[in-house]
This record gives structure tokens, C-alpha cells and sequence, in this order.
């Protein structure tokens, strides 16, 4: 069940483009700075196949320049 | 039940969104975020986060391992650390996973009639040391072995040399680092007298302009290539990408230069020639700091059993240099090189204007080359001429695959020359060495045996009866390999293999230790900056896994040499590393006390006086320095650092009418070198379930070849069948393919050549002729 954090940098002046891309997608939780050209991205999915599918998603994003993985967490399997 | 599943999602989603603050706070100090912020998230919880050097690449990310109830359970990158400032790769979040893959090896297993039973630790030891035994006396020292790699840890490969230089008396070490670094050492060698970068990753933090030589940082280095990316976000570097074949790294570049094989000797070459040509020479730095010399040429390149060569170095003048590079207008490297003239002379004008820093990468591309130093020396040459060195921002920077290529394979010298410090042909450096091993001097024989290839074919041929290889898969990554895994089945053979997983290579061996990985162990490890790192034993090995530190230590007390591995096992780590920093003293390269290790993201050496060295040669930040001047080239006696004339040679196999393309083979982000460790991922081998070949896209579509379709390739060592790839991740010139080396199901390496470069003896994987048809 992977929870990943991500830094996504969007072309310039479309960051309020690429937060409601984001936004749209019910598996993404969005953070922008106030002050800087940044937002943070936390995806939360079921399986990986799902997390692939959904980092595909994140990736054709037009507004989006840049999207680089922080850290990513798997909920142990007890 | 549920609910505590469901907190535990809350609590490691808060974690994620605390990492990612803390990641971009590093990038951008000061940096807001309106709806949360650090103080609103939970502190604690139950998982107990322990820092370490990421398992895989030599970029050395330092990482938090998240422990709940002695599993490892969660990675994140450490924000604390200056290598990755709190960012991580796929392969760096998923590292954990590879630790409990199904597979893993839990018992020794001994080959009894064709197959493996299993038997207790204690029996396996004792029979690999009488084996040993049995072997000298019967073919003497020199016919016993040790194969390691750059994923040793700095103990593991200490004592191997230890025992085998040392006690046994033999130089019959060798690490896979000879694959894939050795050119970088030999690079430096020739070029400064002393091995490892100057420079440091803080130089992306400084430089104007990136010059990748042949490296695809983009999936190879991705969290070094993040960095670059975000110099350019917030100060618009430049990259510029020289490669064969455009990948990722092309594609996000600022712009792509695309050179064919091999020439990238010519253009190096071509830009020095327009340094000088346009009066871009840093005349007093040059006059100051450097001497001109020529070596040998026309040097072949290995093919043969027991080929030997050894490079006359002759001074010569700049003025002769100069006349050497009319060869190389860059008009007339344009029809060798396929690179037009422009695109040659805009390269060089970046390192020629005085007001640009910049840095050079390197990896494979540039080292897996038949003439592999050469192009080592060719870079620098290019970096010396602009005086555009040792400085923050202006850096020839070699990178490494693995995380100890340098710690390990580099500064303890698990290679056939080598010594922890110095050379074994040096007399004063044997007897430092066997002081400090307690051994007599007279045990390390002064002549090196065997690089890689060599020792391969010295087991076929029958020199070499016993090999022992740790951590390394050699059945899936030497070239031409299916002599080498013949030879290794040969009878009379004995082979041990200590790993975490069954691969190839354990399905060749007598015996199979199961070793304790990573954070099941205590060690540490040294990546591509000179940073050393440390990490403690976080878990439980495996079943009966041991660390390779101490399958060794083992056999050697076995093998009589009790005296010299007298180390207390609950602190043999620290013993020998205490043990290890003795060859290392003064300023040139003292190692930082373990304490440090511990307390920080790693330290860099040489470190004086509590201080990590950024910049080598440089007076400003190196304490090494002692010549009175701005910049000291200690390595070499004379202070000064060597700009060499190397001139463009081809490649020993180049296409021709039966086999008329190129092949290249490398890796891809996925996967980790031969993919034993990520392939148990399940997210990574979904991902990049099998190799492929990739085929330039036009040419595909004149042979009627889709992606998915199988292909045929055909070298002179024999064939192999992939599936085609088109238009997919990277894409080829016409005439060249591409084949990945990480899938074991379809050994590409069984039709690669076994050529390598004369002075650093490494393979070139890089090139050799193929035949492919549509099957
Ligand atoms: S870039 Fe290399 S060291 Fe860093 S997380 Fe990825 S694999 Fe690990």
C-alpha cells in the first residue's frame, strides 16, 4: 500500500494549472509553497500497479516540468 | 485491527509530507507551505529511524531506515545528508524490499553429485579453508583466488587483501570495480599520480555548465541529475548532453550532442585543439602546473591470453602538442566523429570562456573503452589547459556505480597492484603494508598476477584452481562470458560464491555462503566524492547469513593465521577499521575516525584537523597542499599534473558488411547492475520485467520491426534472441542497438567481446560488431 512524497515543479506560471491537475485526482494530495514555485505531492494508492498507473498520470500532466520522488512508505505487511 | 492500520497509513502519510518539507527546505531555504507545516505533523511514533548509505549507486545517498519491531520496513532519503539533501530514488525508496525477497540464501550449501545440500556454517568454513589448503600445496599460492567488488565494504575488502597479500602471499585479488572504474583510476593515475576526484557534488551547486561525457545520469544517477535540474530551475545552467545514443538524459538536456563510437577521442581532442587555436589557454596555470607527455600507441587491445603492456611516458612541449592537434581541426574530427564542426567548437567555447565554470561527468561511457584511460587523460587534459580544476564549480568528475567502488575497491586496493596504500611493485609501500598486517615483508610478491579478464582465463587455462567471490555476479557480467562460465565448470575447478540470492554465479559454485546484506551487518562504505559512511547492524541476518568480514576472518584463522585476524567479533568492525586508517595517516588521505562516521552523514577525506577535504590540490581547502602556490598536484613528484598527447584510435571491432551494427549494452533506472537484488522488487520488476533490444526507430521500420517483436542478434561469440524495443525509452542511431545487462533469463554478455583497455586492463561493453535480424 504505498504512501510517496514527491517535490513537483511546474512551468513557469502554471503553477495554478498544475495544482488543479493535481487536485483532480482523487489518490493526490497537494501542498504548494506560498512562496516559491514548488508543490509538494503526496500520493496514497492501493497496489503498485495502481501507484504506476497514477505516477503516469502525474507525469503527462502539461503543466508539469519536473517531478522528483522524496520518499515513499509502504504500510508493513504484518 | 483496522484501525491501527488505518493510524499507521495517517502516520507514515504525515512522515512522507515531512520529508518532502524537509527536502524542499534544503532546496529552497525559506521556503512557505500554507496548509501545513512541520510543527502540525506527529513526532515519533513507533518506527525508529536509523541513518545509512543508500545499498545501491556510488551517488552514496545518505538514507533513513525506518525499523518497526527488527524489520526494516521504510526508506527515506536523509535531509541531513549534502549528497541528496533529503531526496531518494526508486531504487534508494525501495531498497528495503530487497532485504526480504523469498529466495534469499539462509544456509550453506554444499554441491554433492551436481546438487546443493545444505550444511552447517561451521562445516562449509572448514571445507573451503582445507580446499584452500589443499590447492597451494598441490599448485602453490598462486593458484588460490579472491574475486570481490565495489559492494564490499570497506572491512570486507580489507581483510580479503590482508589474507590473501598478506598472509597467503598472493596477488590474487581482484574486485568487479575492474569493470566498471578502472580507467578512472587509471585516468587519474597517469594524469595526477593519485587516485579520486578533486572536486566534490557541491560543484553542481557552482558550475554554469554541464558536460555529460557518455552519462546517462538522468536514470544511472538520478538523484545527482535531480540536483542538476534544479540548478537549472533556480539559475539556469546549462546541460549539455555528448552521447551516442539519446536517453532521458538527452531529452531533458539543454542540448543533445549525438557522436559516433569511440570518437569521442577525436573530439577531445578537437576541443583542445580550439582552446589553444582561439588563445583560450590559461597560460600561467599551464606554465606553472602542468608538464606535456606522449605514451605509447597502437597498444591492441587484449585479446590475447597473457598479453602484457606496459606505457613508455616521454616528455614533450607544448609546442610539439600543438602540432600534434593539427590533426584534430574540428572540421576534420567532424567526418570521423559525426559531430559537426559548430557543435564542436560550441562545446569547446564553454570551456574557453574564463567566465563559465564547468563540469565534466563521467561514468561507463567513458570507462568501459578500449582506450578508456586515454579519454580519462583527454578530459582532463581539457579541464587543465583552461586551468578549470580543483576549484568550486570547475570539476572533471568521474562518477561510480557502486557504493564502494571507491571506498572499498579504490582506497583499500582490492586490485592486483594495489595496496591499502601504494603499490605492491613498490618496496617501501609492501613493507608499510606488512607492517601494519603483521606479516613479513617478503609475503607480498612485488609483481601483480592477474586483472579480471586474466584471472578468468588463468581459471580456464587451469593457473587458477580456487576462486571465492563475494557479492558480485560475475556468470551474468564479464564479456564474451560463456568461456569464462565454462572454464568456471571445469573439472579441478573449486569455486566458492557468498551472496544474498541464487544467481548464475552460485549455480557454478562448489560451495554458497549466505551472507548478511547491508544493515544486517555493521560497515561502511565509500562513494564517488571521497565521502566515507557508516552504518550500524539495524536487523538480524537472515538465517545463518554472515557478513563477508567475517566468513573471511573465519577461514583465515582456520587457514592458521590467527595471530593476524585477532579480531573480538562483537568489534572486529571497528578493530579493523582502526587497523585500516593506520595505512591511510597524513595529509594526503587520513580517514576520519569512526566516531565521526557515526555522528555525521559521512566525512571526506583527506580529513585533517576535524575537517573533511572539498577540493583537492587547491591551497584554499586542502591541507596537502605544501608547495607554496595556489594549487598543488602532490601526486605526482613534481608537484605538477600531466596534459597528455592520446591520440584517436577505433575500436578493435567495428561493423562491418556480416555484422554491420554497433552494440552498446548499459542499465536503466530500474534495476541495479544484474538485477539479483532488484529483480526481487516487485514495483521494480514490473516495472522493467525483462532486457530488450533497442533499435533505432527508422531503421526498425525499414526491417518491418515493432516494438515486442524478437530479434535476433549475432556476434562472433554466438547469438541471442530479445525482444525489440522502438521508440520506448532511448533511442539509437542508425546501425547501433542497445541492450541492457540486468536480466540473468537473457545473458547479453554471452555475445559481448572480451577487449580491453591496455593500461587500466577494463572491458569495453560499449562496443563490438552485431548481425540482427527479425526472427
Ligand atoms: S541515486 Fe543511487 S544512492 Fe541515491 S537513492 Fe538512488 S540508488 Fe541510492
Amino acid at each position: 500500500m504505498p504512501i510517496k512524497s514527491y517535490l513537483a515543479h511546474p512551468h513557469e506560471g502554471k503553477k495554478s494549472e498544475l495544482v488543479q491537475a493535481l487536485t483532480s485526482i482523487s489518490s493526490c494530495e497537494v501542498i504548494p509553497a506560498e512562496n516559491n514555485d514548488l508543490l509538494i505531492v503526496i500520493t496514497e494508492t492501493t497496489n503498485n500497479t495502481e501507484d504506476n498507473i497514477l505516477k503516469e498520470k502525474i507525469e503527462a500532466i502539461e503543466s508539469l516540468k519536473l517531478l522528483a520522488m522524496v520518499s515513499g512508505f509502504d504500510t508493513p505487511i504484518k | 485491527m483496522y484501525t491501527s492500520l488505518t493510524n499507521r497509513r495517517e502516520f507514515l502519510k504525515k512522515m512522507a509530507i515531512m520529508s518532502a518539507m524537509t527536502a524542499a527546505a534544503t532546496m529552497f531555504p525559506g521556503i512557505l507551505f500554507a496548509e501545513e507545516q512541520e510543527k502540525n505533523l506527529p513526532k515519533g511514533g513507533n518506527l525508529d529511524w536509523k541513518k545509512a548509505p543508500c545499498r545501491f549507486c556510488g551517488v552514496g545517498c545518505g538514507v533513513l531506515v525506518g525499523i518497526d519491531n527488527g524489520k526494516a520496513v521504510a526508506v527515506k532519503g536523509d535531509p541531513k545528508s549534502p549528497v541528496n539533501k533529503g531526496l531518494c530514488c526508486v531504487k534508494g525508496y525501495h531498497s528495503v524490499m530487497s532485504i526480504y525477497g523469498k529466495d534469499r540464501l539462509t544456509k550453506p550449501l554444499v554441491k554433492k553429485n551436481g546438487k546443493f545440500v545444505e550444511t552447517s556454517m561451521k562445516e562449509a568454513l572448514d571445507l573451503i579453508a582445507s580446499k584452500m589448503k589443499e590447492t597451494i600445496s598441490d599448485y602453490g599460492k598462486d593458484a588460490v583466488s579472491i574475486y570481490g567488488s565495489g559492494q564490499w565494504t570497506i572491512p570486507d575488502g580489507y581483510v580479503a587483501s590482508k589474507l590473501f597479500k598478506g598472509c597467503i602471499g598472493t596477488n590474487n585479488v581482484e574486485a568487479n570495480a575492474r569493470l566498471c572504474m578502472a580507467s578512472a583510476v587509471t585516468g587519474f593515475m597517469t594524469s595526477f599520480g593519485i587516485d579520486e576526484p578533486m572536486g566534490c557534488y557541491e560543484d553542481i551547486d557552482h558550475a554554469d555548465v554541464f558536460v555529460l561525457w557518455g552519462n546517462n545520469m538522468a536514470e544511472m544517477h538520478p538523484v545527482l541529475f535531480s540536483r542538476l535540474l534544479d540548478q537549472r530551475l533556480k539559475r539556469g545552467v546549462k546541460i549539455i548532453d555528448f552521447a551516442t545514443r539519446t536517453t532521458r538524459t538527452s531529452m531533458a538536456a539543454d542540448k543533445s550532442i549525438i557522436f559516433q563510437p569511440q570518437t569521442d577521442l577525436a573530439v577531445a581532442n578537437a576541443i583542445c585543439y580550439e582552446i589553444i587555436n582561439n588563445g583560450w589557454v590559461n597560460k600561467a596555470f599551464v606554465e606553472k602546473h602542468c608538464n606535456f607527455k606522449k605514451g605509447l600507441t597502437n597498444m591492441g587491445y587484449g585479446l590475447e591470453d597473457k598479453y602484457n603492456f606496459n606505457d613508455k611516458p616521454e616528455g614533450i612541449t607544448f609546442e610539439d602538442f600543438k602540432t600534434f592537434l593539427q590533426d584534430y581541426t574540428p572540421e576534420k574530427v567532424e567526418k570521423v566523429s559525426g559531430v559537426s564542426a559548430k557543435d564542436i567548437k560550441y562545446m569547446a567555447s564553454y570551456y574557453g570562456d574564463p567566465n563559465k565554470k564547468v563540469m565534466s561527468l563521467w561514468c561507463m561511457g567513458m570507462n568501459q573503452h578500449t582506450r578508456g584511460t586515454w579519454i580519462n587523460n583527454l578530459v582532463y587534459n581539457i579541464h587543465l589547459l583552461t586551468g578549470k580544476i580543483s576549484e568550486p564549480g570547475n570539476s572533471p568528475f568521474s562518477l561510480t556505480g557502486q557504493p564502494s567502488a571507491c571506498g572499498t575497491v579504490r582506497e583499500v586496493g582490492t586490485l592486483t597492484h594495489k595496496l591499502p596504500h601504494g603499490v605492491v611493485t613498490n618496496k617501501e609501500h609492501r613493507e608499510f603494508a606488512a607492517k601494519i598486517w603483521d606479516v613479513p615483508a617478503e609475503n607480498i610478491p612485488a609483481k601483480p598476477s592477474y586483472h579480471t579478464v586474466e584471472m578468468f582465463r588463468a581459471l580456464d587455462r587451469g593457473d587458477i584452481r580456487f576462486m571465492w567471490i563475494q557479492v558480485t555476479n560475475p556468470m551474468v557480467t564479464m564479456p564474451k562470458l560463456k568461456r569464462y562460465r565454462d572454464a568456471c565448470e571445469k573439472e579441478g575447478r573449486f569455486i566458492v560464491v557468498s551472496d544474498i540470492y541464487p544467481t548464475p554465479t552460485t549455480d557454478i559454485a562448489d560451495v554458497i555462503l549466505p551472507s548478511a546484506m547491508w544493515i544486517e551487518r555493521e560497515g561502511m562504505y565509500g562513494n564517488s566524492e571521497r565521502r566515507t559512511q557508516y552504518f550500524e547492524q539495524m536487523i538480524q541476518p537472515s538465517g545463518e547469513a554472515m557478513s563477508d568480514t567475517w566468513q573471511i576472518v573465519e577461514v583465515a584463522k582456520r587457514l592458521g593465521y590467527e595471530k593476524q585476524f585477532y579480531y573480538n567479533e562483537a568489534t572486529h568492525i571497528e578493530e579493523i577499521y582502526n587497523e585500516y586508517r593506520r595505512h591511510h595517516e597524513g595529509n594526503k588521505h587520513a580517514m576520519a575516525p569512526l566516531e565521526v562516521l557515526k555522528a555525521e552523514p559521512g566525512a571526506q577525506w583527506p580529513y585533517v584537523n576535524g575537517k573533511s577535504t572539498k577540493w583537492r590540490f587547491n591551497a584554499e581547502y586542502d591541507p596537502a597542499c605544501s608547495n607554496g602556490e595556489q594549487f598543488h598536484f602532490y601526486g605526482n613528484k613534481d608537484g605538477k599534473a600531466v596534459i597528455w598527447q592520446r591520440p584517436y584510435e577505433p575500436a578493435p571491432e567495428t561493423p562491418d558488411d556480416d555484422y554491420p551494427f554497433w552494440l552498446c549494452t548499459g542499465r536503466v533506472v530500474e534495476h541495479w547492475h544484474t538485477g539479483s537484488m532488484t529483480r526481487r522488487i516487485p514495483v521494480l520488476h514490473k516495472a522493467m520485467p525483462h532486457a530488450y533490444v533497442e533499435l533505432n526507430p527508422e531503421q526498425a521500420k525499414e526491417m518491418q520491426i515493432r516494438t515486442g517483436d524478437q530479434v535476433k542478434l549475432t556476434t562472433r561469440r554466438g547469438e541471442i534472441i530479445l525482444p525489440a524495443s522502438v521508440n520506448e525509452r532511448g533511442v539509437p542511431e542508425r546501425n547501433q542497438v542497445f541492450v541492457p545487462f540486468f536480466d540473468e533469463n537473457m545473458l547479453i554478455n554471452d555475445v559481448t567481446l572480451d577487449a580491453f583497455c591496455p593500461i587500466s586492463k577494463q572491458p569495453d561493453y560499449k562496443k563490438c560488431a552485431v548481425k540482427i535480424e527479425k526472427v
